[in-house]
Order: structure tokens, then sequence, then C-alpha cells
């Protein structure tokens, strides 16, 4: 991958506005508390729930690389998922049960909306396929919610929100945020690798790219289509687990979409590293400008900052930082 | 050595009666001609004659309405895009159809999608077996890259190319397939004269070193005759003429419909 300079740019306007300003002003102002340990204790949480981010993202960006489709129910699969294994765990199936069964209901699901749905639509416009999608999302909010109810629930996987360690003495890290990073780290590796270098995954980006093609050489759409949705489902889950034991199983999970949509601004709608890296840039950022940058300004930062960002990629760098340059063919 | 002598055989794909309508425009209009195996098989005529539909349905993208299409001695009524594919018959498009994003290697690679059998759990572990198939098809495929000579492009992303190095690598994944029989649609449109001269050694040289039944679309008449054991000609739909490069030359038909008619 090589490195543009136009990303130098970013990095360094990047560490300027958030290194740099907060530093200035807390030697300047008295209203802004700032030292090197505060300050990396607020970078590490923001880079911690900005994983959780990219967890959301990785769904969309899986669909959107290998069919070139923009997959608006991404945040409903999350909630059908931890709605799913929730309600399996409450009727007494163990936690490790339920979780295997849920993989099976996603993989079913994968089966249904390519027969029900996608199968009908080949050779359709992008828009077609993105607006079928929005038809699956409500469908499965409503669908989850009526066979699991819609109270809010609570999920458990028995990892401990209390301060795992302290770093230096000073710094806080707690022990679900590294879990989740762990999980994050392996899912992004393992990705990389299956689309990189296996049959099935350049099959993935060969249909992306040319249906007629694809099926030239005997890749069968059918297939593809499965495995693909099977696997945003997985992913679905992975990120259901992690935000519904965070903030409990609830429709508002179906929400968190929305937040993912900056990160794929920034890091690229065709890269598995890109939403992690936009993740962490817009987890890191929005902390960072809420504690430091919020004070000069009037607070509430962290509701409109990781959309503003997304604002000024799509002014200065639309493919975002890894996606592929978007080259109409007319 | 006598180009003429060479090995073709019995016949390994006949086209019978076929006829296709898109709506009321009929675009094939009761077809017939054969194939034997390891000869070059050139299909000519004017713009839209029908030459890419025919193509499209021996690889089984067009169902024809009528007529039947016998492969390898078993006969049906029309082809499986798929079972096409996992029988031996590759093809190249008239406009490029390369995976762009996609490397030289990578689009190479994704030919030998059907002699791959991994399943997706090995693949999903990779390490393994998964990965020693990898290493396998690749070996073939380098061969391939040599062959074409394209090893100096090998990792770059196919839409950056230039377009006669991209037909080229059109041309190498549908035979990283290892085909019997490869479907040619214009592989020398646009080329200069040079880049046409290579691509007419590498089409002989597949078909004379890997006994590939090439079935050629062409513009080109001086390419066509030099490189065709048999010609047959279209003209909006209906087959004017069937028969070696000089006997369709000479044919009064196709010299008024084509050949030697200036406009």
């Amino acid at each position: 991958m090589r490195i543009e300079r136009d990303i130098i740019y970013i990095i360094l306007a990047f560490i300027v506005l958030m290194v740099v300003v907060p530093w200035t002003a807390g030697q300047l102002s008295d209203q802004i508390f700032f030292n090197w340990p505060f300050f990396f204790e607020v970078a590490i949480g923001g880079l911690l729930s900005g994983v959780m981010y990219s967890l959301i993202a990785l769904g969309f960006v899986l669909i959107f690389k290998a069919s070139g489709v923009f997959n608006f129910s991404q945040g409903a699969i999350v909630l059908f998922a931890a709605l799913t294994l929730v309600g399996l765990h409450g009727l007494g199936l163990p936690m490790w049960l339920a979780i295997v069964a849920t993989m099976g209901v996603m993989f079913l699901l994968a089966v249904s909306i390519e027969r029900l749905v996608l199968s009908k639509l080949v050779n359709q416009e992008p828009i077609i396929l993105f607006m079928a999608t929005i038809g699956i999302a409500y469908f499965l909010d409503g669908f989850g919610q009526t066979l699991w109810g819609s109270e809010v629930k609570v999920l458990s996987l028995g990892i401990s929100e209390a301060p795992g360690f302290y770093f230096d003495g000073q710094i806080l890290i707690n022990d679900f945020d590294l879990f989740a990073a762990g999980i994050a780290a392996v899912m992004v590796v393992g990705l990389s690798i299956f689309f990189q270098y296996t049959r099935i995954g350049r099959a993935l980006r060969a249909v992306a790219d040319d249906h007629q093609a694809a099926l030239s050489v005997g890749i069968p759409l059918k297939h593809i289509w499965i495995i693909v949705w099977t696997v945003a489902g997985l992913v679905g889950l992975v990120a259901g687990m992690m935000w519904g034991s965070k903030m409990g199983v609830q429709f508002a999970l179906s929400l968190i979409a929305l937040k993912a949509l900056p990160v794929l601004i920034l890091g690229g709608f065709t890269s598995v590293p890109g939403a992690i890296i936009g993740g962490l840039i817009i987890g890191a950022g929005e902390k960072l400008a809420e504690v430091f940058l919020a004070p000069m300004i009037g607070g509430g930062i962290e509701e409109w900052f990781a959309y503003m960002l997304a604002l000024l990629f799509l002014v200065f760098r639309p493919q975002g930082l890894f996606g592929e340059k978007i080259i109409e063919r007319v | 050595m006598d180009m003429n002598e060479r090995k073709i055989g019995d016949v390994i794909l006949a086209l019978d009666n076929i006829s296709l309508s898109f709506g009321a425009m009929k675009v094939l209009d009761d077809i017939s001609f054969d194939v034997r195996q390891g000869e070059i098989r050139s299909i000519i005529g004017p713009n839209g004659a029908g030459k890419s539909s025919m193509l499209n349905v021996i690889n089984g993208f067009y169902h024809p309405q009528e007529g039947s299409i016998t492969f390898r001695g078993e006969k049906r009524k029309e082809m499986d895009v798929h079972k096409a594919a996992a029988s031996g018959i590759a093809r190249t498009f008239q406009n490029i159809a390369l995976f762009k994003g996609m490397s030289t290697l990578d689009n190479i690679m994704t030919g030998r999608n059907l002699k791959m059998k991994c399943n997706i759990f090995q693949q999903g572990w990779y390490w393994g077996k998964a990965q020693k198939e990898e290493i396998e098809h690749r070996q073939k495929v380098e061969e391939i890259i040599d062959f074409l000579e394209i090893q100096n492009i090998r990792k770059t992303p196919v839409g950056r190319l230039p377009y006669g190095f991209q037909k080229r690598v059109e041309l190498g994944r549908a035979l990283a397939a290892e085909p019997d029989i490869l479907l040619l649609d214009e592989p020398m449109a646009g080329m200069n004269v040079e880049e046409k001269e290579d691509m007419s050694r590498f089409i002989l040289d597949i078909n004379d070193e890997f006994g590939t039944t090439i079935i050629l679309i062409e513009h080109d008449m001086g390419v066509v005759m030099d490189l065709s054991d048999r010609v047959v000609v279209l003209d909006y739909g209906l087959q004017l003429a069937d028969g070696p490069p000089d006997e369709v030359r000479s044919n009064q038909t196709v010299i008024d419909a084509y050949l030697g008619v200036s406009h």
C-alpha cells in the first residue's frame, strides 16, 4: 500500500488538532486541565471505543466489497443477532451453545435473503439493491422484536467492566475494552487474509467487479451472496455481543449503524483495515475533542465530531484513507 | 510443418438450427455450424451480425428459443453458464471484462477457480491445505504469465494497464482454466499492428502447444484468413456462408454483403 502525500497531511493535521492544540490550551488556560498521563488515558479510552465502531463498520465493508451494495440493514442485522442470542440464552441454552445456534440462524438468514430478495435482483442497478436492503432492515427490526420481545435485555459475557489495570500508576484501562480490541484485531487479520489469499476471497472481489466475467470463470453468484451475507451476519453477531453487553440489547442497537457511516467515509468503503483505522481515528478524535476542545467552544462536540470529520473527508478525499479511487465509467 | 496437417479431430461442438430473439428482434436466425477438436474456427460479419450473441449462446449467457447444441456428443437445448465453464469452455469479452481493482496475478488466479477444491472451512483457516493449494495453482499461473510475456505487470491492478495488456490479461484468465474450447471475442480490436502480431502468435501457440480449440470473432480480415481453419459468415442474424478461408473469400454473397463492398 503506497502512502500518498495527502494521507501524511491528514495525519499531521490530526496531530496538530488533537495534540498540539490541547497542549497549548492547557498551558494558556486554567479551565483546561492537561497533563500527559491524562491525555493518554483519554486517547486510549477513545481508541478502544473506536474499535467498537469499527466492528459495526466491518459488516458494511464486507458486503460493499463483495457486491458493491451499500447494505443499509447492517444495523438491523446487529440487533437481530443480539436479540436471537439473548433469546436463545433465555430459553435455557448455555451461552456457548446459544452463540453457535445464533451463528446457524445468521446462516439461515443469509440463505433466505439470497433466495427471497437478491436472486430476484441480479444485474439490477446498485440503487435498487440498496432500496432492497432498506426493506430488509425494517423487516428484521420488526421480526426480531416480534419474536423475542422489545424490552431492554441484559447480555452478560462474563467480562468485568471494572478497571482492569493501571498503567504507569495513572492510566486506567478497562478489561472489557481490551477484550473488544483483541476480538476486532483477530477479525481484521482473519478477514484480510481471507479476502486477499483464498479462492473464495478472490471470488468475492471478482463478483464485486464484474458479474458476467465472474460467471464466465465459473464463480457461482448464488453461493457468493450467501457466503458474504453469512460473514456479515457473523460480524454483526460479534458487534451485537459487544455493544449489547455494553448498553443492553435494545432497539437502539440498530441505530449505532449510523455511527459507522463516518467511519466508513474515513476508512474507505472497500477497505477492511480502513474500517478499523477509521474507527480508531473517530473514537480517539471525538473523546479528545470532547475533553480538551469542548471547554473552549462550549461542549457537545462528541455528538457531531464524527460527522464533521466525515464531511471534511467527503470534500477533500472522497475515497477515504484506503478506499479504491472511484472512477465512474460512462 | 504444415498447419493444416495438425491434429484436427472429430466434431466437439455442433450448433443446429439455432434461433435467438429478444422480443421482436431476431438476433440469430436458424444458424448451424460445427467446431472440430483442435481447429481455429472464426465467426465473421459486420457489426450487429450476431457474432457475440453466438458466443453467448455457446457459453450459456443466452438461451436460444430454437435449435440444439451438441457438446461432446451430448445434445441439449441450451448451455448453462456454470456447466459450460466447468466442462472446459472459457472466454474473453469484446469489451474487456476484467476485475479492475485486482492485480494481474489475482485476475488470472480467478481463472483457476474451478480447479481449486478446498472447502470454505479449509479456506477460512487458510494455513495448511488451502495455502498449499494456493501455491500449486500459483505455479500454473506463473507459467501462463511467462507464456504471455507479462511478467513485469504481475502485481499491477489491471485497471491501470494499457488496453493491449488488459486484453492479454483477459486471455490469461481464460487460459488459466486450461479450457478445451476458448472463445475469443475480438481479441485484437483497437490494437496496433505490432500488438496484433503478438496476439496472433499467442493464439497460434495456444492452439498448437495445448491443442486448444479456438472460436474466434475478429474484424481484421487479414488476421482471420491467416489464422482460421474454417470461417462462418453471419449477417443480420443470417448465416451467409461456411467453409475454409479461401472458399469464403471467393463466395459472391459474402463479397457483396461484407468483404468487397465499399461504403
